[in-house]
């Protein structure tokens, strides 16, 4: 390597500050903060590429709404004879729907109104609090997607992961009896281990064999789903005393999570864990030697074993951890708003958590407020859905958009023509699937 | 084929890396680029080739001014470039490699095997390169494969070949070989660049040197030039080839490696049965060609690759069995080869990387909570000490320069209290203000009583470090000798001549695998190494000290 | 480069011959369990489908002995693999075997003393139905994977074959149908390049991505249009097409030769994509440019622009692969209806070590092992079908824990080109 070029920041390396809340990356010397906010802006910092994203995401959903309407449509074969009418319908439709979307997620003005005529105070929050509670297990798969992305591992297998914990939980939460207390935290913790169990695997299996953790744990989602179903489907097993269908019976009281501040404006305790675990994980990257040990394994690897570290070590610890964490919102979905297990209630949740981390970009705070809104659209949607007739899997179009507009930075500088920057991207650890 | 440059420039950056090259290449010339690492000569010729683009500057062949936006072109204009490192693909046979973009086909682009064979075979036959067209290139000797590179600009019909930096792979003997090769290439009429940053090779194949010095063109000379001004030319000021050091004070046994055997990717044992030791006080230096084992053999003494056989012992301890981090903590420092793969984390600032060995430790952590405050602090000391010209030790390694980051990997590694300090390759890349201060501060800790192994592939470097010196040769150290050797001994050895006999008669019996120097060290001032007394040593278990 | 790849070589070794030995005795004992716990009586193996013009004779094996039979070859397999240095060719052998074993003794237990017999033909057709997508899904990732880019999005890329096939097919015809299915997964494929390529997102994350995307577009529309209008989703399918002679062959006839035009496709795709990347000029160049893009480059090999063409001409054969889905075989589009099945080509493609040929045995395999679980679910067996389903998975977990030979993708899989 004689004459290379000096590295110029790569759109997939830079990124993440060393740790969150660690040392700002290299900031022009004498720079001031107006101008350091300005640079920001028109050079599209992580922050602002984030909000623009968002913004270009929300367009285009837009549109998908107004070109999906019938109504919106028959106005725009007529569009010659009568454009306003055609554009105003399609903003009609779409300005409709987005409204219900922030009644329904962030604060719906008739409940204010209501108020201040003798109306309850606690139902203004209502929509804040059914947001925080389905972005609960948002915030902890996208921690679990994130602090493996911190160590250089893609665990797409949040969702079997997230099977893996709630069948423990479950189980627990009918199968034994405990007081009231100690009941939902023996089943939280097994909530825990049983993720932890699934990403034990794929870190084991990595490290022993170097199999590639996004096959592994593709695979294992799917392995996941048909386990759950089997036990589902066999009698004396998690099925439902007396029925047919794959359910299980549902958790005793016991098991249930308590919502904190009482109804209406509740806030579910599965919220206040899953900010807990937020903030583990913050200091478990910034504070502690294990966290630099994940953040140097995922940078670099080689570094990392030259330097002592156990790589294949601190794979298998991260994917522990990382599979606890999924499994702990397995269990704060089931031991809050489901309470019975079903063969299909993992949903997307482990999917959602790859969004959520990638919006957030792998570090805790930002993991959490991307799973704040993700969990504001999910709210959003099914107000939406009943107030407007759009379908709440609108939801699933837009995070995809947000996360694919996110991931490429140059994309969204060349659509709203900012300035090219110095730093940019989601930082890319996984390449190729030879290690 | 003549070749013209006029003004040739390229940023990246801020850093202008060709500024203004002029260079007239005549039909049957070599023609040698010489420059330090780093001058500019490898941009220039990626802007040959075709894979760079110049900002500024004109290309003329045969006096028509010619555009070259991509290897195609260059193709086109018949320059063909045997790159530093090699463009082969390793899962192709040679045949596939050497036709590539283009294939003999027949109907429907069904690829003619035969006849791709049959036209390797021929040139390959013409120019008595002994290639085998079906052999897969990832089991073939890096000397065969540059001979596929060469083959493969042939197919094209270059008149202009490039070589960059061909030598680094090969013995001296193959080097032969590979010049042999150049001057019947250059009697049909072909000219040949030769880039190099070594003095002797250049003089004793070029017709014409240039000389570059960041970016410009300082000189030409004829191949009669002396070394001094060759070099003086190529640094920019005359250069102290040796380092000032007094002679070393060897002290017991520091480092012990007892018959380690480490395996091969293919089936020969990449380290066999390599025994040696060093010293308290002393540098041994490892030379021999690239890819020889001194990787491997440097890997398994750090326990970053397991070895089948043999032991380790540090000061007496048996380490054969200790992870990397034991043996870190025991008192190793270790100068990795690749410092931006295996020494360096990137997007880690200045401070993370100073610790990047030491971090669960006191003072920088206290149980697994991490001390940022003790971690600056360390920083802010280190970079002071160590004279690294970063903007803050918040700013992240890979930002700087190579100099630079080699200081910090420095001083994070003789900055802890260490027995062995192993460095490969501590230099490669490094412009020659940084090489003075690595290879000072190496001295430095050998005055303080640490043993140092150095394993490197310039032999300069190895001839003003080292106080013996032992020569690897395709896993086996093929023997020891003293700073005072000759180059040609070294390069005999290196091709793997085996020991002794004809050429040092003075010491025929003894064994090629004994770490002892030549009896002709004690003449030597810094080599006196080992005595006779040390013998018993390598036959019987050290005590611990 | 090498000092990465060896530095990260996992530091324990698995001895495979330790392991595969072992694994077959655990076959073979399995087998054996098989036979113990058999009803007694003979399982019946039908040969012909009804109405075939000859009828072969179904087979009664006696269940039980049959089982201890097999599961004692599957036993010695085992021993012998264990203590003698074998080729290559017969540790493949070995493992075909075994896993035949296995499935014979299944199917003996599964239909010991059974009044329906077990109609073996069905099974395999039902194979080769199901394992179209799969194919041609492994097929597209190849494509891609061959050229460098690395291909999750093949389940984004089914789906949304499989969504735009039904619904042009209902308005326009099924052959339309087929063609915008295979145009809608090669835009995904644009999608894919452009981003990967251009945009130098990391592929694996990507593809992701993609998927969530293409799953919620798709679902959206199917919730927002489909289901107000039916008559957008009318569930047209293709008819079979028996090939005149060889449709007629006994046993081989069914299986190979009377399907719906989406066989023959994938056959046609598998001999082109296989011939095309290991015996024309055009394929070394796409695995040149694979496995060392510099070199590729340096030859006046455009790289980028292969990767372009490779990815997307990999989503076009994946959107055929989802058409299949619809217009193939049930003909309705249902919300997330690929079901994983890109997930599992992806596997069939690693399985197959990257090769058109390897993929398609693989994805036959997987394909056999849904069509074993369907058949075995129309029967009373006692044990969940959801285990079997399992099935191919675990295989590929075990596949890509190197226990049964070392996988290499493509060089520079994954990795961006950027020139200086």
């Amino acid at each position: 390597m004689s004459e290379q070029p000096p590295a110029s920041p790569s759109p997939l390396s830079a990124g993440a500050t060393p740790a969150d809340g660690g040392p700002p990356a290299g900031r022009r010397p004498g720079a001031s903060f107006s101008r350091t906010i300005l640079d920001a802006v028109v050079e599209g910092s992580p922050a602002v590429v984030t909000f623009l994203a968002f913004v270009a995401a929300v367009v285009l959903g837009g549109l998908l709404i107004a070109f999906s309407d019938t109504t919106v449509l028959h106005a725009w074969s007529q569009f010659f004879s009568a454009p306003g009418n055609a554009i105003a319908q399609a903003w009609d439709a779409a300005a409709a729907a987005y409204s219900a979307m922030f009644e329904g997620a962030i604060l719906n003005p008739h409940t204010v109104a209501a108020a201040f005529h003798g109306g309850s105070v606690g139902a203004i929050f209502y929509p804040l609090s059914q947001t925080a509670s389905d972005a609960t297990p948002l915030v902890l798969t996208g921690l679990s997607v994130a602090i493996a992305f911190r160590a250089g591992l893609f665990n797409i297998g949040a969702a079997g992961q997230w099977v893996g914990g709630a069948i423990v939980a479950t189980y627990l939460g009918f199968g034994v009896s405990l007081p009231p207390v100690v009941h939902v935290i023996v089943c939280l913790l097994g909530g825990f281990a049983g993720g932890a169990v699934i990403g034990w695997i794929v870190g084991e299996l990595k490290a022993r064999t170097g199999a590639h953790e996004v096959i592994v744990t593709i695979m294992l989602n799917y392995i996941m789903y048909n386990f759950l179903s089997f036990l589902l489907g066999t009698p004396k097993a998690l099925q439902q005393p007396g029925q047919s269908n794959l359910i299980s019976p549902p958790v005793a009281a016991s098991a249930r999570l308590p919502h904190v501040g009482g109804p209406p404006p509740q806030v579910d305790a599965g919220f206040l864990i899953a900010l807990a675990a937020a903030a583990c994980v913050w200091w478990l990257l910034a504070r502690s030697t294990i966290g630099f040990r994940f953040r140097t394994v995922g940078a670099n690897p080689s570094a990392a074993r030259s330097s002592g570290m156990s790589v294949e070590k601190s794979w298998v610890l991260v994917m522990l951890i990382a599979g606890g964490l999924a499994g702990l919102a397995g269990a704060a979905v089931i031991l809050g708003p489901v309470q019975s297990i079903t063969f299909n209630s993992y949903g997307t949740y482990g999917f959602d958590g790859i969004t959520v981390a990638l919006l957030g970009r792998a570090t805790p705070v930002g993991v959490v407020l991307a799973a704040l809104l993700f969990g504001a659209l999910h709210a959003g949607g099914t107000t939406m859905e009943a107030a407007t007739q759009v379908p709440a899997t609108l939801v699933q179009v837009l995070q995809g958009l947000i996360v694919l507009f996110v991931a490429a930075p140059p994309l969204i500088r060349a659509v709203f023509r900012l300035r090219e920057a110095r730093t940019a991207g989601l930082e890319a650890v996984p390449k190729g699937w030879n290690t | 084929m003549k070749l013209e440059l006029t003004g040739i420039t390229k940023r990246f950056g801020s850093l202008v890396a060709n500024d203004h090259i002029d260079l007239t290449v005549e039909p049957g010339e070599i023609r040698a680029l010489l420059g330090e690492n780093g001058a500019g000569k490898t941009t220039l010729m990626n802007v040959l080739i075709g894979l760079v683009q110049p900002d500024a500057g004109e290309i003329r062949v045969d006096g028509k001014p010619v555009v070259i936006h991509s290897p195609k072109d260059a193709i086109a204009a018949r320059i063909g470039m045997v790159h530093q490192h090699f463009m082969l693909v390793p899962v192709f046979t040679v045949a596939e490699n050497v036709t590539l973009g283009l294939e003999p086909t027949r109907a429907l682009g069904l690829l003619d095997r035969r006849r791709a064979r049959s036209d390797v075979r021929k040139l390959s036959e013409r120019y008595g390169l002994q290639v085998d067209p079906d052999a897969y290139v990832e089991d073939l000797p890096v000397g065969v494969q540059q001979r596929v590179e060469i083959i493969k600009t042939l197919m094209r019909e270059a008149s202009v070949l490039i070589l960059d930096e061909p030598t680094s792979v090969l013995t001296p003997g193959e080097t032969d070989d590979l010049f042999r090769i150049m001057r019947e290439l250059r009697a049909g009429g072909r000219s040949i660049v030769f880039i190099s940053h070594k003095l002797k090779e250049v003089q004793a194949i070029a017709d014409t040197i240039t000389i570059i010095r960041r970016g410009k063109v300082v000189g030409e000379r004829p191949p009669t030039a002396t070394d001094t001004e060759l070099a003086a030319l190529m640094v920019g000021r005359p250069v102290q080839l040796r380092v000032s050091k007094a002679p070393a004070q060897p002290g017991d046994v520091a480092l012990d490696v007892r018959g380690l055997t480490v395996p091969g990717e293919h089936e020969a044992p990449a380290v066999d049965d390599v025994s040696f030791q060093v010293r308290a006080g002393e540098i041994l230096g490892l030379a021999g060609v690239q890819g020889n084992g001194q990787t491997e053999l440097i890997e398994a003494v750090m326990g970053l690759r397991p070895a089948i056989a043999g032991s380790v012992l540090l000061a007496g301890r048996d380490i054969s069995h200790a992870t990397p981090r034991d043996r870190l903590r025991a008192g190793v420092g270790y100068i990795p080869e690749d410092r931006k793969e295996d020494g360096l984390v990137g997007d880690f600032s200045v401070a993370d990387n100073l610790i990047l060995d030491v971090y669960d430790r006191p003072p920088f952590a206290s149980g697994i909570a991490l001390d940022l405050g003790a971690i600056r602090k360390n920083a802010l000391t280190r970079v002071d000490e160590f004279d690294v010209r970063t903007t803050s030790v918040d700013t992240f390694t890979e930002t700087l320069s190579g100099g630079n980051q080699q200081k910090v990997i420095l001083a994070r590694e003789i900055g802890r209290d260490i027995k062995v300090l192993l460095a490969s390759q501590p230099t490669r890349g490094l412009d020659v203000g940084s090489i003075e201060f690595v290879h000072h501060r190496i001295v430095e800790e050998r005055d303080r009583g640490v043993a140092v192994l150095i394993v490197s592939s310039e032999l300069d470097e190895i001839y003003a470090l080292a106080d013996r010196i032992a020569v690897m040769y395709e896993g086996k150290i093929t023997g020891f000798r003293a700073p005072t050797v000759s180059v040609e001994e070294l390069g005999l050895l290196m091709a793997g001549g085996h020991d002794d006999g004809w050429l040092a008669p003075a010491d025929a019996d003894e064994p090629p695998t004994a770490a002892a120097s030549p009896p002709d060290s004690a003449t030597q001032p810094g080599g006196a190494a080992s005595t006779p007394a040390d013998a018993p040593d390598r036959t019987e278990p050290a005590e611990p000290s | 480069m090498t000092t990465l790849t060896t530095a990260l070589r996992a530091p324990v070794t698995v001895n495979r011959r330790i392991v595969a030995a072992g694994t077959f005795i655990v076959f073979g004992l399995i087998d054996i369990a098989f036979g113990l716990y058999a009803h007694k009586g003979d399982a019946t193996f039908a040969l012909s489908v009804s109405g075939a013009g000859v009828h072969v004779p179904s087979i009664h094996a006696p269940a039980s002995t049959v089982a201890y039979a097999l599961g004692a070859a599957s036993i010695l397999i085992g021993v012998l693999r264990a203590f003698l240095d074998q080729p290559p060719w017969a540790k493949r052998l070995n493992i075909g075997l075994v896993l035949l074993f296995f499935v014979v003794s299944l199917l003996c237990w599964a239909y010991a003393g059974s009044a329906i017999p077990l109609n073996a033909v069905n099974l395999l057709q039902g194979t080769m139905n199901l394992s179209i997508p799969l194919v041609l899904g492994a097929l597209a990732g190849c494509m891609c994977e061959r050229s460098g880019v690395i291909n999750i999005a093949i389940e984004g890329q089914l789906l949304v074959g499989a969504f735009a096939a039904a619904v042009v097919a209902s308005v326009a015809g099924l052959w339309l149908g087929v063609v915008t299915g295979s145009l809608a997964g090669g835009l995904l494929g644009s999608l894919l390049a452009v981003f990967a390529i251009r945009f130098l997102v990391d592929q694996i994350i990507l593809g992701v991505v993609l998927n969530v995307l293409a799953s919620g577009l798709t679902g959206y529309l199917n919730d927002r249009i489909l289901v107000t209008h039916p008559n957008l989703n009318t569930g047209l399918t293709f008819n079979p097409v028996k090939i005149p002679g060889l449709g007629d062959i006994p046993i081989i006839g069914p299986i190979f030769f009377d399907s719906t035009i989406f066989l023959y496709i994938t056959y046609a795709m598998i001999i082109l994509v296989q011939v095309g990347l290991f015996s024309t000029r055009w394929g070394l160049r796409v695995r040149a440019v694979g496995e060392h893009p510099t070199a590729a480059d340096t030859v006046g090999i455009r790289v980028l622009a292969t990767r372009y063409r490779n990815v997307i001409l990999g989503g076009l054969i994946a959107g055929i692969g989802g058409a299949s889905l619809t217009v193939g075989s049930v003909g309705t589009f249902t919300k997330d209806m690929s079901s994983g099945l890109g997930y599992i080509a992806l596997a069939a493609m690693i399985f197959g070590r990257w090769t058109p040929l390897g993929a398609t045995a693989a994805a036959l395999l997987f394909g056999f092992t849904n069509s074993l679980q369907a058949t075995l679910s129309t029967i009373n067996v006692p044990v969940s079908s959801f285990l079997l389903l399992m099935a191919p998975y675990v295989a590929t977990i075990i596949a890509v824990a190197g226990l049964v030979g070392r996988v290499r993708a493509p060089a520079a899989d994954g990795k961006p080109y950027v020139k200086a």
